[in-house]
């Protein structure tokens, strides 16, 4: 079925070519009768499936993870520090001798954990904000637009380092920081994409029917707009995994002796000098998640066109 | 050699998501004379734009040209590369498109535009092609031919741009000019005036053109020869005085009946008007501004009797849909009151009540905007059901299928979404959906322009059948006065906000008329060959009059009007008029002046 695809698509680029039209011809009436009513059946595309496995790996991993890691988080367990890979420490030994592996096992729910609910959060204010704007217009569409503009000039790190210095860091203030940092872009895409879907007919008829706020924003117009704002989900979870790691990175993350995947980047950076697995490790497991997540979503929104 | 174009076993196929080639185009064969006209008709979907695109060796994105041969003079046109093409289109083959404003780049002087073609393949200089294009112009009636070149596209009219891209198609003197549905986005009195420019330029110059529409009546005036399509084939072929008089296909006599809608209905009870009986919605002196200058309805005063069907009519921009708004209150009005049964209704949605939501629907223009995509047609229809009646259960499911059965779908499409419909499916669940509230006015808000004739003749029936049954009321917003005239009890002619004329159903058989309701009547193409030149619609010239003194509250037809007064139009407001017949216009000539309208037009502009 696949190569039937690629097939036919080369030969509609050569419609108009004279010497491929008899092949074509033949091939056509032959296949039509065979297979014109199937019903839709889509192939998984390749990148689409590698970002699920990459997604679904992490996802368990942050839920199993602490359980299976073979060495205790914290113990010095090792004599050598920055230590090669061996079959007891499978992705080496960090800089006070500790296995990698554990620690990025026991690194991921804080990780994926955290980014996950900042986003979730962030995606779900944004959105519910952006309708009611959109669906309300007038001063409370310019009050919630105005002061998410004043949020969006504020840069991201610089607002995380404020919240951190304030507040002192800690997981639930973490969560908190990226949402708000992250908020009002959210809030800006959901609000363009329902001011589109605001102006349709059907939107207008729910109105005429006398339907209320909460009616129009969830049933009507948040299903048309549904896919877009899974894709940015998608984007904002990267976005964020990537501050959470530059937070931890500069000490603010997640304080020691927990770590995340930054937290480890941070920790073993000397180690790069050396090429040890300790730096490499985290790094490429932030790497593998956020293009894992993209992958997924860009083949969400392929899926959209039907 | 004779024959300048020949299409022979044409065959085009669109492939489906699952990649999967369906034909579209079932082997097609016609040719074309030098200098003939020939038009292709058809319902949307019968292939009549894909078969004119595949003369310039064009198929549209997911669609490709199969087999068969389209030959142009002497070119295979099938056979040519890429390169060989671009040099054909817009060359020796033009196309003029259904929507000229999306045609033009609005960043761009109209003049560049026209001559690009001329420039790109090289057929001419600069000068000799500026100078072609402004003797275009002139051939295509354009005012001002010397200067319009220098405007812009947004600083002239619909029609113009129409008639502009016509020059811009001819300026390379192609052998064949593909036109596709360019009136169909115009209204009548523009596009009579299109069609007169388009038809002198072709018999002047002897243009072979294919000429795509889905208008009988449009294509009786340009063609001397009819292909009718149904389903990618061709069901009769023939000249059109023959198709016209002896259609040979059964299909071409269904077209041919659709045209007159008039029939599906004449048998609708007559309501007896009942003087002491409330109407149902009484409109009084309506005024509705955007901004606190620019006023789009004043004056407007309308009733809708229980069971009746009151007509609103007039062009685009004549403000007839936002009189269906300001009633559904999408349309806050600045003055004026909407009385429903006699009790005042807000002029904001947030005022009225859920009762006054329900005995007041609207049904929008487009269904495929109207139906949320995401909903399944038992959703959408279940909606009111649940929010006026509080159904629930196996009583809304019955009720669901009940009103499927009365808009004449099968209740097997309860599951489906709305973009697994048709045009005319779609148009019927949203006629469903405004029923399923069991209102006492729907509001209709040009329900048939989006259709195929066939198919709107048929949902025009439809409502003529439920306001019978369900005792109903309509308030019919329309461009196209024959559907108006056949199924309203009452029409309120309106131009550019102000209501001009309003009447009986039957005193629009015969003048006199308010001169726009004139024009209008006389716009409107008629099924024979000929009318084109008969009809006076749109020829005379006004009368000479001075500067408008005081622009407040004077006719607004005066820029138009054949028979303005010097003196007293462009200084006085006109009085409601009532005529003898019983209409009430809006105007200051009286039954005898109006009825010699029709005589005394002058035609020296004719020519």
């Amino acid at each position: 079925m696949k190569s039937n695809i690629n097939q036919s698509g080369s030969q509609n680029m050569a419609t108009s070519g004279g010497s491929g039209q008899v092949a074509e011809n033949e091939w056509l009436d032959n296949s039509v009768p065979v297979t014109a009513p199937t019903k839709h059946r889509r192939l998984p595309n390749p990148g689409g499936f590698l970002g699920f496995i990459l997604v679904f790996f992490w996802l368990v991993m942050a839920v199993i993870g602490p359980m299976i890691a073979p060495h205790d988080v914290n113990g010095l367990v090792s004599d050598s520090f920055f230590g090669p890979i061996s079959s007891q420490y499978p992705l080496g030994t960090d800089y006070l001798g500790r296995d990698i592996l554990s620690r990025l096992l026991h690194g991921a729910p804080y990780t994926i954990g955290i980014a996950l609910l900042a986003t979730s959060l962030a995606c779900m204010s944004g959105v519910v904000l952006g309708l009611v704007a959109a669906a309300s217009g007038g001063w409370i569409d310019a009050l919630i637009s105005r002061v998410q503009d004043a949020m969006i000039a504020i840069p991201n790190k610089i607002f995380a380092l404020i919240m951190v210095a304030s507040f002192g860091s800690s997981v639930p203030l973490l969560i908190v920081m990226a949402a708000i940092a992250y908020m009002p872009g959210c809030y800006r895409i959901a609000r363009a994409l329902a001011v589109n879907v605001m102006t349709m007919d059907y939107v207008l008829a729910a109105r005429t029917r006398g339907e209320g706020l909460a009616y129009i924003i969830f049933i009507e117009v948040l299903p048309n707009m549904l896919r877009p704002v899974l894709t940015d989900f998608g984007l904002r979870f990267v976005y964020v995994v990537l501050l959470l790691s530059a937070m931890s990175f500069l000490g603010l993350g997640v304080q020691p002796p927990d770590a995340d995947w930054g937290s480890l980047v941070r920790e073993n950076i000397q180690g790069l000098g050396i090429g040890a697995p300790a730096v490499l490790a985290p790094a490429v497991a932030i790497a593998t998640l956020t293009m894992g997540v993209n992958l997924l979503i860009d083949s969400l929104g392929g899926r959209a066109k039907r | 050699m004779n024959e300048i174009v020949k299409v022979s076993g044409l065959r085009v196929a669109a492939r489906t998501d699952e990649g999967v080639d369906l034909p579209i185009v079932h082997g097609v064969d016609f040719s074309l004379k030098q200098g003939e006209v020939l038009a292709l008709i058809g319902e949307s979907g019968s292939g009549k734009t894909t078969i004119a695109l595949s003369l310039m060796g064009y198929a549209r994105s997911g669609c490709r040209i199969v087999g068969g041969s389209v030959r142009i003079g002497d070119v295979d046109v099938l056979q040519l590369s890429d390169a060989e093409l671009a040099n054909l289109r817009g060359c020796r083959v033009a196309y003029i498109a259904q929507s000229a404003a999306a045609a033009f780049n609005p960043s761009k002087r109209i003049m560049d535009q026209v001559i690009e073609s001329a420039m790109i393949h090289g057929t001419a200089s600069r000068q000799q092609a500026q100078a072609k294009a402004v003797e275009l112009f002139r051939a295509l009636a354009l005012p001002d031919p010397e200067n319009i070149g220098a405007r812009y596209p947004h600083q002239v009219s619909g029609g113009q741009l129409q008639r502009l891209m016509a020059a811009m198609a001819l300026i390379t003197d192609p052998a064949l000019v593909i036109l596709d549905e360019p009136t169909t986005a115009l209204d009548v009195t523009t596009q009579i005036e299109v069609l007169r420019a388009f038809k002198q330029v072709v018999r002047e110059r002897g243009t072979t053109a294919v000429y795509v529409s889905h208008d009988l009546a449009v294509v009786a005036q340009m063609a001397d020869r009819i292909v009718v399509l149904r389903d990618g084939q061709i069901q009769e072929n023939s000249p059109t005085e023959q198709l016209l008089a002896a259609p040979a296909h059964p299909y071409t006599r269904r077209l041919l009946a659709a045209m007159k809608p008039a029939a599906a209905s004449r048998a609708s009870a007559r309501v007896e008007p009942v003087e002491q009986e409330k109407p149902l919605l009484e409109v009084r002196d309506l005024e509705v501004c955007y901004g606190k200058q620019v006023k789009v309805l004043h004056g407007i005063d309308l009733q809708v009797r229980r069971g009746t069907t009151v007509g609103v009519i007039g062009e685009s921009g004549s403000g007839k849909t936002t009189l269906a708004r300001a009633v559904a209150g999408m349309v806050a009005p600045s003055a004026g009151r909407i009385l429903l049964d006699g009790q005042p209704l807000s002029g904001t949605l947030a005022g009225r009540t859920r009762e006054q939501f329900r005995r007041v629907q609207y049904v929008f223009q487009n269904a495929d905007t109207a139906l949320n995509p995401k909903h399944s047609i038992e959703d959408i229809l279940a909606r009111p059901l649940r929010f006026y009646h509080g159904m629930k259960g196996k009583r809304q499911r019955e009720r669901v299928a009940e009103l499927l059965d009365l808009v004449q779908l099968p209740a097997s499409i309860a599951q489906r979404r709305p973009g697994e419909l048709s045009g005319g499916q779609k148009q019927r669940i949203n006629l469903a959906r405004a029923l399923a509230a069991e209102p006492d006015l729907i509001l209709c808000d040009e329900v048939t322009s989006a259709l195929d004739t066939v198919v709107g003749a048929a949902i025009l029936k439809l409502m003529a059948d439920l306001r019978r049954e369900l005792n109903v009321s309509y308030l019919f917003i329309s461009h196209d006065i024959n559907t108006v005239r056949a199924i309203c009890d009452e029409v309120v002619v309106m131009y550019s906000g102000a209501k001009v004329e309003q009447g009986e159903r039957s005193t629009f058989r015969a003048p006199p008329y308010h001169p726009y309701t004139n024009l209008l009547i006389d716009s409107v193409p008629e099924m024979h060959q000929g009318w084109l030149e008969e009809t006076q619609a749109g020829r005379g010239v006004p009368p000479r009059i001075g500067v408008s003194a005081n622009a407040e509250g004077i006719c607004p037809f005066l820029a138009r009007c054949p028979v303005r007064i010097d003196g007293k139009c462009n200084t006085t407001p006109p009085p409601r008029v009532r005529l003898d017949k019983g209409n009430e216009i809006l105007c200051h000539h009286r039954d005898i002046e109006l009825l010699q309208l029709e005589e005394s037009v002058p035609v020296a502009a004719a020519g």
